[in-house]
């Protein structure tokens, strides 16, 4: 075989992966009612200097339109029973001016995360799965600077790490077996990019709004070619106990 | 039966043994400390605290979470240490040989360890990072982190990041302990051996403080909360015993005539009954702590505004959705809002039966006896643990109130413990022929009210 050939006919395998189909899945997430009143974090002990202006809970952080941050969507079913590639690039989580950031990250099975302490002071990291009876849990020490790169096997919406020595220091983990999931922004948007034509469960998980005993709000979407898909989704401010 | 022997008076072990009482109190509200600023899981590794072996951890560390756990572990050893030296010294001059060849013992194997090289007897090539540099001491030599850097393991095994450091500190801290063993062997009181009970006692203590600080590292290190509330149960036995111990040192125990009076009412059995009901509420309290998930029940005296709350799985939804604290806790059960309604039950039946016991101690033996003033004294002290139980509440669980509140359950249970000694060292059954005509219900006179004239001859009154 000539060796143009070989290249042609490289090109053309190449041209044709590039050509299935795959669509960007966008929306945003609005918050209806009203939410309670954030509390102001009391920083202690070496946190204190690192903040000179009030530093409020993250439970809802909604933008004047409604928009909600740090919204976990994800594909909750419609990717069973396939296979993915696990990314091999660690996602980080920093520990910074005695916060986590970013709050709300996701993660595929597998993918390695990497957990930084980028203050002065120690911290530990305790991560608390419950999936497999919290066979995953884990807690360690980590002393300015250092680096730890963990990996969870099961799947859990939200998996939730908190540091113990500062114990207003939350970050929270969706561990998913595929690779279509999101974080609201500011703004309360969100994109899934290439999402392959199929039918699909989207779901929208607020930690706050949801909590423990939900799963969130799903809605169905179908995926037709390259044809965008918008997926809008509303997470309501629970009534009060009665 | 015969009273036990009275240990002989020795002011130095009294003054000893009140002491190690009292560090054991204040490790029992710095344990409290610590679980209320959920602070339990600041230190992830034990023995040693972020690496370091713990006596040589650096003051300016000592931040956060970490403060309240450190230091609670700091006074533990020190009341372990009290605790040793109180269990030696009931044995008197019989404790000189073990303290001596204890101590030669120690001061060999500290300094065999020091001398041996550490990879003949230790494994750190299996710590080793990436990079292939296994973990090594710090430049101090005794116990610091290596460089953070080289810390890491990408292996996702969920095992402490910190490899071990140095033993030399531990090494040398053996050597010196057993040095100083060595040392007190030669200048130890050769006071008598107190009586074998009391010996067996202090035995007793020294197993329960080791198996204590066995218990709340295996917690850490294990991550078992269930763990934990043995650890908080069994410090509040160990206070107990520690009080005890220490009256039995006391000139007041051994001039206590034994069973001089007559325990008409059955006094002591219901001082007895408190005591354990108290220690049932406090294993309750335990098991509320150590779930870590705040208040189950944020009001009282009703209950999510109800006398009895709606633990539905619709309302238990709700509850959680309401939530807004700073921390994150894990979301309240139905199971434990019970837990805490059985808590607040326990709580009035101890009322109760505390009331019971002042009432009947002041009928039984008079308002100036020194068991019905005691009684007195430990029906107020419940009467503050409940205000303090119902303030923990109202203060959305601050941590110096919830404290308070471990505190005082303990200084509860301990005073219960010592009155139930006194009334069953000091109190005995009416005999028969002092009550004919009455109806005995086992060693109660149940009809017989006030105290009976007849005490055994040559008792006196307290």
């Amino acid at each position: 075989m000539k060796k143009s050939t070989v290249i042609l006919a490289a090109l053309a395998l190449a041209a044709g992966w590039q050509a299935a189909p795959a669509a960007d899945v966008t929306g945003k997430v609005t918050l209806k009612g009203t939410p309670p009143q954030e509390k102001v974090i009391d920083f202690t002990d070496a946190c204190g200097p690192m903040h000179t202006t009030p530093v409020t809970t993250r439970w809802y952080e909604a933008g004047k339109d409604g928009g909600l941050k740090d919204v976990f969507v994800y594909v909750s079913k419609g990717c069973e029973g396939k296979k993915y590639p696990t990314p091999t690039e660690p996602v980080v989580l920093d520990q910074t001016e005695c916060l986590y950031e970013p709050y709300v990250l996701g993660i595929m099975v597998g993918q390695p995360i990497k957990i930084k302490n980028s203050d002065e002071c120690s911290h530990n990291v305790h991560a608390t799965p419950t999936a497999a009876d919290g066979v995953e849990t884990f807690n360690i020490p980590q002393v300015s600077g250092q680096e730890n790169v963990k990996t969870f096997t099961h799947p859990e919406v939200l998996v939730k790490f908190q540091c113990d020595v500062h114990n207003w220091m939350f970050a929270y983990v969706g561990v998913v077996s595929n690779p279509y999931f999101a974080v609201t922004d500011d703004h309360g948007n969100f994109k899934i990019p290439n999402l392959p034509p199929g039918e699909y469960t989207l779901t929208a998980y607020h930690l706050k709004a949801h909590g423990k005993t939900s799963a969130g709000v799903s809605k169905t979407i179908k995926v037709e070619g390259d044809n965008p898909v918008t997926a809008d989704f509303t997470v309501e401010v629970p009534p009060p106990a009665s | 039966m015969p009273a036990p022997p009275a240990p002989a008076d020795n002011p130095a072990l009294r003054r000893f043994a009140l002491l190690t009482a009292a560090a054991t109190f204040l490790l029992v509200w710095m344990g409290g400390l610590v679980t209320s600023h959920e602070a339990g899981m600041s230190v992830p590794d034990w023995p040693n605290t972020y690496g370091y072996n713990m006596f040589f951890f650096p003051v300016s560390k000592w931040l956060g979470g970490i403060f309240f756990e450190h230091t609670h572990r700091l006074v533990a050893s020190g009341v372990g240490l009290l605790t040793t030296i109180l269990a030696l010294w009931l044995f008197g001059r019989n404790s000189r040989p073990l303290l001596r060849w204890g101590g030669v013992l120690f001061l060999l194997a500290g300094i065999a360890l020091c001398l041996i090289p550490q990879s003949a007897i230790r494994n750190p090539q299996s710590w080793k990072v990436p990079g292939g540099t296994p973990a090594t001491a710090g430049p101090d030599g005794i116990g610091t982190l290596p460089n953070p850097q080289s810390a890491i393991r990408p292996d996702g095994s969920g095992q402490s990041a910190i490899p071990p450091a140095s033993h030399l500190g531990d090494d040398l801290l053996l050597a010196a302990i057993g040095a100083t063993s060595l040392a007190a062997s030669f200048f130890w009181p050769k006071s008598e051996p107190s009586p074998k009970w009391l010996r067996w006692l202090g035995v007793a203590a020294f197993v329960a403080v080791a198996a204590q600080g066995v218990l709340g590292g295996l917690r850490v290190t294990l991550l078992k909360d269930q763990l934990g509330i043995f650890h908080a149960t069994l410090a509040q036995l160990f206070f107990a015993l520690m009080s005890v111990m220490a009256l039995f040192q006391t000139k007041f125990w051994n001039h206590l005539p034994a069973r001089a009076e007559s325990d008409t009412q059955g006094l002591r059995y219901f001082f007895a009954a408190a005591a354990l009901m108290i220690l049932a509420q406090l294993a309750l309290g335990a098991t509320m702590r150590h779930q870590h998930a705040g208040l189950a029940i944020p009001d009282f005296p009703a209950a999510y505004h109800k006398i009895w709350p709606d633990t539905s799985p619709a309302a238990i939804v709700k509850y959680n959705q309401q939530r807004n604290e700073i921390q994150d806790y894990p979301p309240i059960t139905a199971f434990q809002i019970v837990l805490q309604m059985v808590h607040r039950l326990t709580a009035g039946i101890i009322f109760v039966m505390a009331a019971i016991c002042a009432w009947l101690a002041r009928r039984q033996l008079g308002a100036r006896h020194l068991l019905s003033r005691l009684a007195s004294a430990w029906f107020w002290l419940i009467v503050a643990q409940i205000g303090l139980g119902a303030a923990t509440i109202w203060t959305g669980k601050k941590a110096d109130i919830a404290t308070a509140h471990v505190a005082c359950g303990a200084l509860s249970l301990a005073l219960g413990g010592l009155i139930s000694m006194i009334s069953f060292r000091c109190l005995a059954a009416p005999a028969r022929e002092n009550c004919p005509a009455l109806k005995f219900v086992g060693e109660s006179c149940m009809s017989s009210p006030g105290r009976l004239p007849s005490a055994p001859s040559g008792a006196k009154s307290m």
